[in-house]
């Protein structure tokens, strides 16, 4: 029996299908739940309850009321995002697609969903399609998922045995078939519309908004992608209801139901938990990541993913919701967290970033393309005590000119953000890369600092 | 360029050919296969030479220049001959936080290569990748399908022992 590596703290809290819709059904050792034991835990009844007493429409208003948020890291109103789909009848060939492309760095989720409940996606997806009148869908995998591909094929043969995918599903006159179609790197690809482009066999440029993927799509037809975690919210709601639904959250929090978040780092308990939303992000960090490992001390953190900002430990207090984090001058991202120690030197850090932010662009756009080699290459020289007195204006100028709506899609703005707010707090650190003599290379004039 | 380097002809095998074909079936239009067909060779041979993008190209119905597009833009096609295993090095700021320049220094020291570069004896190659989801065990490392969590500077000779 093969040891998942998702196993973490998320198998060994306490859970009930009451408080933790998403996880209640893992297994205590980490196994896959397969389809026996996950009908055996109510596994399907949502399915079977939107197919066959639910009209398609009040699947997508049950959603919409619910307040369910894109788990991806943008939390754009999933209801929204379905109701962009045309009205047009005759419109009838329509995609669903997950976004599995799980590759920001630290975050690790959608994996655990994969791995270990590969039925919660397909059902979530079976009923989602349904809502959205999609005739198929595919799971846009990571090539580096390998346990998660090989358990989704093996449940989506499962399903499929079992009548629950292919045509009349549950005797519902419904048809809908779903492939796991896997990656070959390139961590874009997340970008809803360059996971289109990369679906269709093409280079993972995003394209251009609008028109949207609900009006022109995969192969130009209407096509909604949603992350792996809000599609596996979908059976819930159905099953529980919106008004359940929305008690989950910590009263105060504008955001609904739970989320898988985490804390990693050098802390005592690295991991992931289903929480609901509105925790605070104190509590994330002290009770469940039960706080610095012994000789460490938190210099700051990151709420949700490399394209989040960086906190300070004053601001643990925040609520972990999306405006909770806003409040605070970042965004919630993928919640996440990362704890950054006091050892970890931010020029170092920002460094490792930017090489991979860097490295990652897909080439399409000049200032994404040109400017985030730049900030590297300075981030190197201020990392060897080499940098000039201009790096840090010079660094200052690309968090502005790689800004969101200054380039094409979301990835530079999101390389940056971090950058800027690493430079507002700890910009002493990178004033002490700036060589006691360097030569100013705006005047050309020489300057003793 | 006056020299041309790939002067055999490349033939896709029976088992290749039938696999690209199959997975056509699974989309509207054949291109989206072009990236599971570069895939299909890289499993039979280890990476994708030349004649194998005219040769996809053929049976999707697609110029051999996209296909190329496509082999150079995705990071884990290789478009050069690789080692008999891959090691692949989570580089995310986790990772990173965890020690993993000293993983990637004690693994380069060992096989005497640096990233991107396959040992002398063609047993590995060196590669970073994109945040492996492994980040409550940081740092990381991929060996062919296998990952490895928790992974020390001083434990690396016992983890490439296992890839003969």
């Amino acid at each position: 029996m093969k040891t998942l590596t998702s196993i973490g703290p998320a198998n060994k809290i306490a859970r009930s299908e009451e408080t933790h819709p998403l996880t209640w059904r893992l297994r205590d050792d980490a196994q896959p739940v397969w389809l026996d034991e996950y009908q055996q835990k109510n596994g399907y009844a949502a399915a079977r309850k939107a197919l066959q007493d639910m009209a398609q429409a009040d699947i997508v208003q049950t959603v919409k009321d619910s307040g369910l948020k894109g788990r991806g890291g943008a939390g754009f109103p999933t209801g929204v995002k379905w109701g962009l789909m045309p009205a047009d009848e005759s419109m009838n060939i329509r995609y669903l697609l997950c976004n599995a492309d799980e590759m920001e760095p630290n975050t690790w989720k959608d994996r655990m969903l994969m791995e270990q409940l590969p039925h919660l996606l397909i059902e979530g997806m079976l009923i989602s399609a349904r809502a959205l009148k999609a005739y198929r869908g595919y799971i846009f995998l990571r090539g580096e998922y390998v346990d998660a591909a090989a358990n989704l094929n093996r449940a989506i043969a499962e399903a499929k045995a079992a009548g629950l995918l292919g045509k009349n599903i549950l005797g519902s006159g419904f048809d809908f078939e779903l492939f796991v179609h896997t990656g070959a790197g390139r961590y874009i690809c997340g970008e809803e519309t360059a996971l289109i482009n990369s679906l269709e066999g093409r280079r993972a440029n995003p394209r251009s908004k609008p028109p949207f993927p609900a009006a022109v799509g995969v192969w130009g037809k209407p096509t909604c992608v949603n992350n792996v975690e809000t599609l596996c919210n979908v059976p819930s709601i159905v099953s529980g209801g919106v008004d359940w639904y929305k008690g989950l959250a910590r009263p105060g929090s504008e955001d609904m139901g739970t989320k898988l978040m985490g804390f990693s780092g050098k802390v005592k308990n690295p991991g992931l938990w289903e929480l609901p939303f509105g925790v605070s992000a104190r509590e994330l960090f002290e009770d469940y990541a039960g706080g610095m490992r012994d000789g460490y001390k938190l210099k700051c953190w990151q709420p949700g993913g490399a394209g989040t900002g960086f906190l300070l430990p004053e601001h643990l207090d925040a609520s972990m919701y999306a405006a909770g984090i806003a409040k605070v001058g970042t965004r919630m991202g993928t919640g996440l967290a990362l704890a950054v120690d006091d050892s970890v030197n931010m020029v170092s850090l920002l460094r490792n970033m930017e090489e991979f932010f860097a490295r990652e662009s897909c080439g399409f756009c000049t200032p994404c393309r040109d400017g985030l080699p730049w900030s590297v290459k300075i981030l190197r020289a201020l990392e060897r005590g080499q940098g000039t007195q201009e790096d840090i204006a010079t660094l200052l100028g690309l968090v502005n000119f790689l800004g969101p709506g200054k380039t094409f899609c979301a990835h530079a703005p999101g390389a940056v953000e971090p950058l800027g707010s690493a430079i507002k707090y700890f910009r002493s650190e990178f004033e002490a890369g700036v060589a006691s003599c360097s030569v100013s290379a705006t005047t050309g004039q020489f300057a003793p600092a | 360029m006056s020299t041309l380097i790939q002067t055999d002809r490349f033939v896709l095998s029976e088992t290749e050919r039938s696999a690209i074909e199959h997975e056509m079936h699974h989309y509207e239009d054949p291109r989206a296969a072009s990236i599971e067909a570069l895939k299909i060779v890289q499993k039979e041979r280890g990476w994708v030479p030349d004649g194998a993008c005219d040769a996809i190209g053929a049976i999707i119905g697609i110029p051999a220049s996209d296909v190329e597009g496509v082999a150079t833009f995705y990071s884990q096609i290789f478009r050069q001959p690789v080692g008999r295993h891959i090691i692949r090095v989570c580089d995310s700021m986790t990772c990173f936080i965890g020690g993993h320049e000293s993983v990637v220094s004690s693994i380069q020291q060992q096989l005497g290569i640096g990233l991107g570069q396959t040992s002398a004896d063609g047993r590995f190659t060196l590669l970073p990748v994109c945040c492996l989801g492994n980040c409550d065990k940081a740092p990381a490392v991929m060996i062919d399908d296998d990952t490895f969590g928790d992974v020390q500077p001083d434990g690396v000779a016992q983890m490439l022992e296992a890839y003969v």
